[in-house]
Order: C-alpha cells, then sequence, then structure tokens
C-alpha cells in the first residue's frame, strides 16, 4: 500500500497541477503494443504502458449456445492477477479484483458490437464457436484495466479462425486465413482516477493506491463517438459535474487511443 | 416506429410503483423491503460487530461489507445457487455506493454486515437492493451522512426511460436498450455508482444521469416518508 506521506505528497503536485513523472492529468505514458506473442493461440498481444505489462491471449473452440441466443457464439473473458506482476497479488482463486477487470474489459467488447456474434454460429441450438479471452498481467504498475482493454481489443484484431472437422470439432494448431468476424466498433475503454480534488488518466501504481475513485467508460469510434461501457469503482462519489467533464474527455482522449492502436496493430486477415 | 409507449403504460420518467416495508427480519438490527412493482428486493444489516478474522479489522474505522444474491427461482430461469462473477461485482458496487455516507470512525475494528436478496426480478435488481440496504442501514441506527437512492435509467431507442423493466432491456428495435443503473445522494447531488451496458452518444448519456437525480430525489422521499412512519 502506498503510504500516507506519498499520497498527501501526489496531491501536493497535482495542486500545482504537476505529477511525479512531470506528465499532464489526461497523458498517457509510453504505449506500446506487440501483436503475435504466441505461436499457440489464435490471437495475442503484449501490451506495455510505461512499466505496466500486461498479456492478453484468445483461444477458440466450440461449445453449445445460450438457450436466450441459439444462434450467438460465446465470449468468456478471465484475468488472472497473478502474484508475479505486483506483492498486491496473492495465490489463490479469482478475487474481485480480477472478476471486475474480467468483466469490465468484457463490457466493453461485447457492447460495443465489436465482436460479430451471429456470423460465429455454426448450426443453431447445438454448436457455436466459443472465443475465450484471457487477461494476465506481467507487471503492474498501475493502469491495469484500460491496458487490458487494449492488448485484448488488439489480440481480438490480429485473431486466426481455427480449421474445424467435418463435425465442427476445432483442429487446434491449424488454422484458416479468415479473421474473427468484427464490426468497426472497436471499443477503447478509459478509467478516470479521482485522487483528492483532482481527475487524471492512466496513473502509475502510487497514483492509483492513492485515487478515492474512478470510472471506467468504453467509447468506439466509428462515426460519432458512442459510449457503450460504464463502470464506477472505489468508496468515493463523483459529483455530477466531475461526471460531465469526465465524458467529454473520454470521448476526445479515447479517439487518440484508438488511433494509436490503429497505427501499431497491422491486421493481415482476410 | 421509434419507442413511443412503455409496455406496462407507464410515463417516460415515472417508476413502477414503490413500495417500503421496514423490519421484514427481525433477527437482522435493521431490515427492509424494496419493490419497483414486481422487482422485489429484501436487505438486511447486522452490527457493528467486531470483525472476524482480525487481520481484516481497521483499528481507525469499521468497514461494511455488501452480499448480493438473487434466489434461484426470482427469475425465469432457474438461477444456480450461490455465488457468481456478476454477484460478485454487484456486491462490490453495492458496498461501495453504501460506504460513502457510511461512518463508522466510533465503531472501530467492527463491521456492518449488509445482505441482499432479490425475492423476485423483473430488471433493476441492483438498484431495488440498493434501496432496500440504505432503508435498513438507516433502520438499524448506522450513523449516515444521509440516504443512498438508486434507479437504474434505460435509453430505449432513443428515449431516456426511468426505472427499467425486463421487457425494456430486452428491446432490440432502433437503436436497442442501453441500461444506466446510478446511485445518488440526493441531498449533495453525487454519483455513488454508476454503470452503463449498451450504446449512447455522450450527450444522452448526460440527459440520463439529470433523469437519474431527478427520479432518485423522488425515491429518497419515499425512504424518508416510509422512515419516519415507522418510528411512528
Amino acid at each position: 500500500m502506498v503510504s500516507n506521506l506519498t499520497k498527501s505528497r501526489i496531491i501536493e503536485y497535482l495542486n500545482a497541477g504537476k505529477r511525479f513523472d512531470s506528465r499532464g492529468v489526461f497523458d498517457f505514458r509510453d504505449l506500446k503494443i506487440e501483436t503475435g506473442i504466441s505461436n499457440h493461440a489464435e490471437g495475442s498481444a503484449r501490451v506495455k504502458l510505461g512499466k505496466t505489462e500486461i498479456l492478453a491471449g484468445i483461444k477458440i473452440g466450440t461449445a453449445e449456445p445460450y438457450t436466450d441466443s441459439e444462434d450467438a457464439g460465446v465470449l468468456t473473458t478471465t484475468a488472472e492477477l497473478s502474484p508475479l506482476s505486483s506483492s498486491k497479488f496473492e495465490y489463490g482463486p479469482p478475487g474481485i479484483e480480477s472478476i471486475e477487470l474480467a468483466r469490465i474489459v468484457d463490457r466493453g467488447i461485447r457492447e460495443s458490437g465489436m465482436i460479430d456474434f451471429k456470423k460465429l454460429c455454426i448450426k443453431e441450438g447445438e454448436k457455436v464457436y466459443s472465443i475465450y479471452l484471457d487477461i494476465y498481467p506481467i507487471n503492474h504498475d498501475g493502469n491495469l484495466i484500460d491496458a487490458a482493454a487494449i492488448a485484448s481489443v488488439a489480440a481480438l484484431l490480429t485473431s486466426k479462425m481455427p480449421k474445424v472437422d467435418d463435425e465442427g470439432n476445432v483442429q487446434f494448431g491449424e488454422w484458416t486465413n479468415k479473421g474473427i468476424p468484427l464490426t468497426k466498433n472497436i471499443p477503447t475503454t478509459l478509467t478516470f482516477y479521482k485522487i483528492g480534488k483532482h481527475i487524471l488518466l492512466d496513473p502509475v501504481i502510487e497514483e492509483e493506491e492513492s485515487s478515492d475513485a474512478r470510472v471506467s467508460i468504453a467509447i468506439s469510434h466509428d462515426k460519432k463517438p458512442m459510449i457503450h461501457a460504464m463502470q464506477k469503482g472505489g468508496y468515493e462519489s463523483f459529483t455530477k459535474d466531475e461526471m460531465f467533464k469526465i465524458i467529454d474527455e473520454a470521448a476526445k482522449k479515447s479517439k487518440e487511443i484508438f488511433n494509436q492502436i490503429n497505427k501499431q496493430v497491422k491486421v493481415e486477415n482476410e | 416506429m421509434s419507442y413511443t409507449k412503455r409496455p406496462d403504460g407507464r410515463k417516460f420518467d415515472e417508476t413502477r410503483k414503490i413500495k417500503i416495508q421496514l423490519g421484514v427480519v427481525p433477527n437482522a438490527d435493521g431490515s427492509a423491503l424494496f419493490a419497483f412493482g414486481d422487482t422485489i428486493a429484501i436487505a438486511a444489516v447486522y452490527g457493528p460487530k467486531p470483525l472476524h478474522p482480525q487481520h481484516l479489522q481497521d483499528p481507525s474505522k469499521g468497514i461494511v461489507r455488501c452480499n448480493y444474491d438473487m434466489l434461484s427461482f426470482s427469475v425465469s430461469e432457474r438461477k444456480r445457487p450461490g455465488p457468481s462473477r456478476r454477484s460478485s461485482e454487484i456486491s462490490k458496487v453495492t458496498e461501495w455506493a453504501l460506504s460513502n455516507v457510511i461512518n463508522l470512525e466510533e465503531f472501530p475494528n467492527t463491521v456492518v454486515d449488509v445482505h441482499i436478496q432479490v425475492i423476485q426480478a423483473n430488471a433493476s435488481t441492483r438498484v431495488a437492493g440498493i434501496n432496500a440496504a440504505s432503508l435498513a442501514l438507516a433502520q438499524a441506527g448506522v450513523p449516515m451522512k444521509e440516504l443512498v437512492a438508486a434507479v437504474s435509467i434505460g435509453k430505449i431507442d432513443d428515449k431516456i426511460c426511468v426505472d427499467l423493466i425486463k421487457e425494456e432491456e430486452d428491446y432490440e428495435d432502433g437503436e436497442g436498450a442501453t441500461d444506466i443503473p446510478m446511485a445518488f445522494l440526493p441531498k449533495s447531488g453525487e454519483i455513488v455508482l454508476i454503470q452503463l451496458d449498451g450504446k449512447t452518444s455522450p450527450e444522452k448519456l448526460r440527459e440520463a444521469i439529470e433523469a437519474g437525480e431527478k427520479a432518485c430525489r423522488e425515491i429518497a422521499k419515499k425512504q424518508e416518508e416510509a422512515l419516519k412512519e415507522a418510528k411512528g
């Protein structure tokens, strides 16, 4: 945990309009996206955001569809916050932190309509493709949510559909040259952190641990900015004005991050 | 065709009929039932009481723990009993929303347990649960800054609707359905919970937040009335 001293220093700096690493409040650290980092995964990505590093991988299998959407593929997202990546994390069954991280990323992808689930149906009511998105932090230096969302989108964009046999079983290790059926609604998730009266993006771990509340917003930019998912976290509240400012900033800033993803992720699928 | 009429005939800014009952769990230190029409949630509060295991204790104040769940037969397709990823997340966002108003500095090393059970569900269950919990906490006499009021706001096609039902949540025509549960502190106007699922422009989201604040103020009035009445 961050000490009270560090926290009051962070606030002191913010009061003077500064951060420890001299970034502006809405500036991201250096973002590096690498795709195709695993040769067994259908798609994979490594994202580095300053010293935060996270891996996301896609595996695709087949499954029975849900009874309320028999003609649609399924997406399952998990995150494992391994103690390898931070002394904050402990071994054991997934805690609320990893559940929430996975659900925020999942919701952005699902609600944006980025994946065309209807095209993932093999036989209605019987067999559909099942996409597993798994997220593993390698080094936690703050802002895992946004880094995980970027890695997940990059992995999905560059995934290849596996071959299936006549019975619709996946031939593991053999791929088609087709990608996952996607739309143009690519979500970018931004998480705004509140420290004292200040609001900032992309915190380092000391800033994140000093924050009292956060709100994550997933936005796509096909034609106009569209908000697809939101979640507030933490014990402190937001005023309505703060929330309105965050929504406006999110619409602007997410475009910038989306452009960075577009620039760094090369899609070679048909 | 745009969305011009709600399936149950309500006005767009109208909640379902609100029902409040206090003391529904006599064993608890405080308890309440809160219903938006046929969505019914009960909440029971136990504490402040010593927190075990001891290493979770905070010597500077008491803490709040929330636990939200649904009865297996509260929905049409049976829900598997026991906690799920969904219920863990809802429990946590509820805990964040309620903790904001609770002041337990006078009760170091203690816990206040808030248990929420959805008896019958027709959407808006987490917000019904928060309203019930807020009432149960007040009835238990837990020191609170003010009440918490919660409501689900929806954007159905292009219309902002207050207090969604399942049929609206599942609406697929036009722009479809966006579900935005929120909780406000009605006096200060602060937001202590917001989640969103769906698709909305920033402008419509602002409109939804305004509608949420207004609805929460009305709900808080009903909560206050019920508490006053119970005191006699």
